[in-house]
């Protein structure tokens, strides 16, 4: 059952099922390789539990809880 | 292939080759390695991004090189999308060099994938590949240049290396594909593409834009809900109406069946196609793996802890300024004696008179003053380059993002405040300039007025004037808390004007953290040096102008004649006695500081600093003080040393305000609020004259304006209730 990003925690990792956001917000998500099947891995959180970075592409990317909730993931492995 | 480039059309001698590229994909490591000094920096028309320029030449051809702003993508999300969208479509590059980190091919080639989509010819430059060897990344590149139909070169941009062969197989490229655009057709699934096919069609009947762009491709645009293209369409005929109804049925029905838009549905094929092409074995993983990344995220671990994090930014920021302020006393030093020196030469050469004065007080003096301050500017951009270049700054915006939004700002924010003085010594014209990385005009707006607030290191000296003066046994706490309130009044007035004035949502935060990279030597020193150009050029000119006014409201109109005799018979009577030499001097130094005060007094800023006594004793300043404050708007660092003249005791250097503070101290209109209030106004009052230039440069004239009177409103506001409130209960 996919769940929104914001509810993983720091070493998680996940698939991305969909992102719900439109308009500019999600044409950046897409931009940046947020894409459905993209495997992702939560890396961290900020000092006051807020943005949120994550590693996918061989990348790491920071996004805000808020952008997070747009983000529908399946979690994978253990 | 390399070595054949014969171009002989003697009509176009010149290739234009545009450099374009993810942010942190080399994009600016590899153009300054190309071009190395022989580039021109300027601003796209209207809009503050930055355009780089630079030419080299080849045997037979004149290579102009464009470094395009760095994008993710080209849709018009931003104003540097939107440049490097509009440079292609305007100015027709010959060929685009899109460089991709070879380590992150997969999202690097998505902006690849709409340069063949737009159809212009393309020169892929993997670039990287010292750190993809390192992390075990074999890449097959002749294949995937087969695969994508286009020329593939290897390059290590930080070295240099593979940097002729681009060049080569791009001008090549070039010559054999003229200026001939053709777009790649991809396949976005059977009813996107039965929408598309409908729309190429109603597009090429009508020539609908055909001019500017491939039809599939303004088709593709409206279905993606591009409000450039659909804002452009609409000024070229009723066939847009059309367009738009046809888009509009795709999305719902797309939203109806799928439940998706049909720019993620595009989207989604475009990864597709490149999933695609890298699973035929093109990356190849051995087995000893990730080497750098493993050193980014071992960092990473530390650098953006939770708890350590921000501690140690606080330290390496600290650190910074801490590094700024002792390496750059040394050339501040022989600055200063240079300074001297051209000011002694000058009284030497001139014969006394208002022409020395001018030259000496006025030029010297002024613009000295600023330019010995270009040192510890270019340290602390050296530092500020450095960080940006490592990848950390991105960190530190990571981390106070969370703050910022709370008070109507964002994370990237952060970086204008620290360079302003968030931790005292900085300046607000390289702080200004650096909103340009704020995409939301409102917070860029709300960082823009509220940097100013920032303790710069023009303001440090008359704090510390005052604070010697006044609260000698706090100096360090009372330094610590004046840093403090102007970060607390910066937050309070952006939080304020972000609920009034530019009330507005916040912008998303969604931003890559590149991988650790030593920053190269030459990519930090072109980047110190164009910012501390522009201090100079900036300060140099805004300086020289006001500081001759300033000379000249502080000399004119002279004082009658009559009373000039009269001091020149004090004088004589001095020289005449029989005092001792030394007791002689003394008397001498004190009649000339009297008819210094007196002239002062007599001259149009005396008059003016007078005039304003009434409205200024409110918050406890006297005409003196005024002048200084006044002459304060054109540069901070005047404050100090207006305040010397005004206090006669001549020339007073801002760095030495040691004899000055104890006058102050026991001059008896001076007490610790008016110390207080005038270090509350100091630091609040309106941004000096360069520094509002920088404003209306970024955002116009009448927020620059607002900024100007709104801040000194607040500032004398501020330090009116400080200075009631303190002479009438603690006085």
């Amino acid at each position: 059952m996919p769940k929104p990003l914001r509810q993983f925690i720091s070493g998680e990792k996940a698939i991305v099922t969909a992102v719900t956001a439109d308009g500019e917000v999600g044409r950046r998500l897409r931009d940046m390789g947020l894409s459905p099947g993209t495997e992702i891995k939560i890396l961290g959180r900020a000092p006051l539990k807020d943005p949120v970075s994550i590693r996918l592409r061989n990348y790491t990317l920071t996004l805000r809880n808020s952008e997070a909730d747009f983000i529908m993931v399946e979690k994978v492995g253990k | 292939m390399a070595n054949a480039v014969k171009w002989t059309i003697k009509e176009n001698p010149t290739a234009t080759i545009a450099l374009a590229g993810n942010p942190n994909s080399g994009k600016t490591t590899l153009f300054n390695a190309i071009t190395g000094s022989r580039q021109h920096v300027g601003n796209y028309p209207g809009i503050t991004v930055e355009r780089k320029e630079g030419t080299i030449n080849l045997k037979d051809v004149k290579v102009k090189l464009i470094d395009l702003p760095g994008t993710y993508s080209l849709s018009a999300y931003s104003d540097e999308e939107l440049v490097a969208r509009n440079f292609l479509v305007n100015e027709k590059p010959d060929i685009v060099v899109d460089i991709v980190d070879a380590t992150m091919l997969e999202r690097h080639l998505y902006l690849a994938i709409q340069f063949f989509e737009i159809g212009i010819p393309v020169v892929l430059a993997l670039n990287m590949m010292d750190d993809a060897k390192k992390q075990g990344l074999i890449i097959d590149t002749e294949k995937l240049s087969k695969l994508l139909n286009c020329p593939v070169v290897e390059t290590v941009a930080r070295s240099g290396r593979g940097k002729g062969h681009l060049i080569r197989t791009a001008v090549q490229h070039a010559r054999d594909h003229g200026k001939t655009w053709k777009p790649l057709e991809i396949s976005y699934g059977a009813e996107i593409d039965l929408v598309l096919d409908n729309m190429t069609e109603i597009i090429e009947e009508r020539q609908f834009m055909t001019d500017r762009y491939p039809a599939r491709w303004i088709a593709l645009k409206y279905l993606e809900n591009d409000s450039e293209i659909i804002r452009y369409g609409k000024l070229n005929g009723e066939v847009a109406e059309q367009l738009e109804a046809i888009a509009q049925k795709t999305k719902e029905h797309c939203l109806k069946t799928l439940k998706v838009l049909p720019e993620a549905i595009i989207s989604d094929y475009r990864y597709g196609l490149i999933n695609s092409i890298l699973k035929q074995d093109i990356v190849i993983q051995e087995k000893s793996r990730q080497k750098r990344i493993d050193v980014t995220t071992k960092l990473d671990t530390f650098l953006v802890n939770r708890y350590i994090g921000p501690i140690l930014m606080i330290a390496i920021l600290y650190g910074m300024f801490q590094i700024t302020f002792t390496a750059g006393e040394i050339p501040m030093g022989w600055l200063e004696s240079l300074f001297g020196w051209i000011s002694a030469t000058a009284t030497a050469l001139i014969t006394e008179g208002l022409l020395q004065s001018l030259v000496v007080s006025g030029i010297i003096d002024g613009v000295g003053g600023v330019m010995g301050f270009v040192p510890l500017i270019a340290i602390m951009f050296l530092m500020i380059s450095f960080l940006e270049d490592s990848g950390y700054m991105a960190r530190v915006a990571y981390m106070l993002d969370r703050v910022l939004r709370i008070f109507g700002l964002h994370g990237y924010s952060a970086m204008p405040f620290i360079i302003s003085g968030g931790i005292a010594g900085g300046c607000a014209v390289p702080g200004v300039m650096a909103t340009r990385t704020l995409r939301s005009p409102k917070e860029k707006l709300a960082t823009l007025l509220t940097a100013p607030f920032m303790p710069c290191g023009a303001k440090l000296p008359v704090f510390m004037l005052l604070v010697a003066a006044f609260f000698t046994e706090y100096k360090a706490q009372m330094m610590f808390s004046i840093t403090l309130f102007a970060w607390i009044m910066a937050l309070l007035v952006a939080k304020f004007v972000r609920s009034t004035v530019i009330k507005g949502e916040s912008t998303p935060f969604i931003m890559e953290l590149p991988p650790y990279r030593l920053p190269t030597v030459r990519g930090v020193f072109i980047h110190t040096w164009e910012r501390t150009w522009q201090y100079i050029k900036k300060a140099g000119t805004v300086i020289l102008a006001v500081s001759i006014l300033l000379w000249a409201a502080m000399t004119f109109p002279s004082l009658p004649t009559q009373q000039i005799n009269q001091y020149e018979l004090e004088r004589q009577a001095v020289l005449g006695s029989t005092q001792a030499m030394t007791e002689q001097q003394q008397a001498l130094l004190e009649i000339n500081n009297r008819e210094g005060q007196a002239a002062l007094r007599y001259s149009l800023a005396g008059k003016i600093g007078t005039s304003l006594e009434p409205l200024s004793q409110l918050a406890g300043f006297d005409w003196r003080t005024n002048i200084a404050l006044v002459g304060g708007f054109a540069a901070k660092e005047v404050i100090v040393s207006t305040f010397g003249t005004a206090y006669s005791l001549g020339d007073v250097d801002p760095e030495a305000a040691g004899t000055l503070s104890t006058r102050i101290a026991v001059d008896p209109s001076w007490n610790k609020f008016t110390a207080l209030a005038m270090i509350v106004f100091v630091l609040l009052y309106a941004p000096c004259v360069v520094t509002v230039v920088a404003i209306a440069k970024e955002s116009s004239w009448g927020w620059a304006t607002f900024a100007t009177l709104f801040n000194t409103t607040l500032g004398f506001g501020m330090a009116v209730i400080i200075y009631q409130i303190g002479t009438k209960l603690f006085m």
